[in-house]
């Protein structure tokens, strides 16, 4: 089970990352996480939203540079401990993490990976029962 | 096999002595008109002055500024009783030029054009169809009088309808077409979308194109889609319009007609002669015309003699493609730089858009270029692609300009638009 994430080229501009995420605000769509990783010359942001289909149409109707991707997005309970044991299951598995970001709530935590080998990932997760979540999962949180 | 074998095949030595007599009678002529008149006599110059070829850099340049402050009739060696046609090209700034065309002059025009269409096979059994536009655009009635002088059978089709040029083509055994080479891809497409195939389905087999800057590539893509094979064609109002220069069958350089013009090649800075085969600015003496004679006409377009005699026998100079036009030139660290040259690498990376903007300047001491290009879309979400990608782009350009420019990618949209002739160049430099 993936969910669909948007990363956005960004050019370091003062200023432009508000603009984009006002621009998303504006017709309605919530974003549930973000990050940005960025160079001295340029930034990738990535959004994980409740509706990734209006959020990219939105973004295209604007001209602006935008990618979808499938990435893994892993419910946790919100103890001391948990991100750092999920992660540990895919290194004993020998997959790398491309990248991860996570938020928790009052109950639960909510773990972002880009990992680079799906396949491996899935069975990590069945074997190890993580809850990984889709779509509409992710919007009951 | 030749139009006029006799001058098409002549001996240097003989088109210089032609030249050399052309070009007097063109001083002669060119006097008589209030622009020449006044410049040859400030310079103390006339028929006289020129004894050898070498002479003919005595005379100053003339550029398409020259034109413009002379507009309309200042450059009319006859008076306008003896004109029998005007062309005009709009210019985005100022006066547009104008350029007068006695009968002799329209005479040697088509003589000129029908000497290039016979080159590549083209006879008077063959139907031509011109979808160059008509009016003051020089590549309607300049092809309309070159076909008609070689006998074809013309069809003045015009710009535009493409429905309408593909059932001239079917009904009328078209075999010869005149077609900018985005206009050629159009045609193409439409006949196989209408479910035709125009190897198969017409006679075509021979294609003019010009006007348009375009690649080998792309013209060997037409030549496939349509069955042709695809010439180029060289010419500019100024120099009457098409017909100026021409690809022959070998495909390999463009004939400048020598017994019509003198051509220079130059450095635009400098503005001495470039060594034989190297690039610079097209000058052009008319060797001819009587209306309105041009003498070292600069026309801000960029190429190279291709050094070499050409297989098909002719001895008049091949120049090469052009190369994009003079006033992009830069210089940074001494090393010339066209934005053509910028252009074609970025366009080889389908990871970005159209659009780019060079910008020049100093950071310390030190004159550099910084080239922005537009990503055409997001293809990933990790950013040590796009460094890689940043860093290949850097490696190209350095091969192609043998200097290291800094390379940045930007978000699409955020470069000013190229509407016409886009801004593609920012010289913020500091002079130390
Ligand atoms: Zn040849």
């Amino acid at each position: 089970m993936t969910i669909q994430q948007i990363s956005i080229f960004l050019e370091n501009k003062f200023g432009r990352l508000n603009e984009i995420l006002s621009l998303i605000a504006k017709e309605q769509v919530r974003i549930i996480a973000a990050s940005v990783a960025d160079t001295s010359e340029f930034g990738i942001l990535r959004i994980i939203a409740d509706d990734p289909q209006k959020a990219y149409q939105i973004l295209k109707a604007n001209r602006i540079s935008a990618n979808i991707s499938e990435v893994f997005a892993i419910l946790t309970e919100s103890v001391p401990g948990q991100f750092a044991r999920t992660i540990e299951y895919f290194t004993q598995a020998g997959i790398s993490i491309e990248y991860m970001y996570c938020f928790s709530t009052q109950s639960k935590g909510v773990l972002v990976i880009r990992v680079n080998d799906s396949e491996a990932a899935h069975e990590v997760i069945r074997r190890k029962n993580l809850r990984s979540v889709d779509q509409i999962g992710l919007r009951e949180i | 096999m030749y139009w006029e074998q006799k001058v098409e095949t002549i001996s240097r030595h003989e088109l210089e002595k032609l030249q050399l007599e052309l070009l007097r009678t063109t001083l002669i002529q060119a006097k008589q008109s209030s622009y020449y008149a006044k410049v040859l006599n400030e310079n103390g110059l006339d028929e006289n002055s020129i004894q050898s070829l070498s002479d003919l850099k005595k005379i100053p340049f003339t550029t398409k500024e020259d034109l413009r402050n002379h507009y309309p009739f200042g450059f009319s060696a006859v008076p306008l009783e003896k004109c029998v046609r005007l062309h005009s090209s709009s210019g985005t700034t100022g006066n547009p030029t104008v350029v007068l065309h006695s009968q002799k002059d329209l005479d040697e025009w088509a003589n000129q054009v029908a000497r290039c269409m016979y080159m590549v096979g083209i006879r008077n059994t063959d139907v031509f169809q011109n979808t160059s536009g008509y009016g003051m655009f020089t590549g309607g009635l300049g092809f309309q009088y070159g076909a008609e002088k070689l006998g074809c059978l013309t069809v003045p089709a015009a710009a535009g309808n493409t429905k309408r040029q593909m059932k001239f083509i079917t009904d009328f055994n078209t075999t010869t077409i005149h077609a900018i080479p985005s206009y050629a891809i159009r045609l193409a497409d439409a006949f196989y979308e209408a479910g035709c195939d125009p190897k198969k389905d017409t006679k075509l087999k021979t294609l003019i194109i010009g006007a348009e800057p375009h690649s080998e590539e792309q013209r060997k893509r037409i030549e496939e889609l349509l069955g042709v094979k695809a010439y180029n064609c060289f010419g500019m109002s100024e120099m009457n319009g098409p017909g100026v220069a021409f690809e022959c069958p070998q495909q390999n350089g463009l004939h400048l007609w020598e017994d019509y013009v003198i051509a220079e090649i130059i450095d635009p800075v400098t503005l001495e002669p470039v060594p034989e085969g190297e690039l610079g600015e097209l000058v052009l003496t008319t060797l001819k015309r009587e209306a309105m004679p041009l003498l070292r006409y600069r026309t801000r377009d960029l190429t190279r003699f291709i050094p070499g005699i050409c297989k098909c026998g002719r001895t008049h100079r091949r120049i090469d493609r052009f190369k994009g036009r003079s006033d992009d030139m830069m210089i940074l660290k001494g090393v010339n730089i066209f934005p053509i040259q910028i252009e074609k690498i970025l366009m080889q990376f389908k990871e970005l858009g159209n659009n780019y903007l060079i910008t020049l300047e100093t950071i310390g001491t030190n004159d550099e270029m910084l080239v922005e290009v537009e990503l055409s879309d997001l293809f990933t979400d990790d950013y040590s692609v796009l460094q890689r990608l940043t860093k290949e782009i850097t490696h190209q350009l350095k091969d192609e300009i043998l200097l290291t420019p800094k390379v940045k990618l930007v978000e699409k949209g955020s470069l000013p638009q190229s509407e016409g002739k886009a801004v593609r160049v920012k010289d913020l430099r500091k002079i130390i």
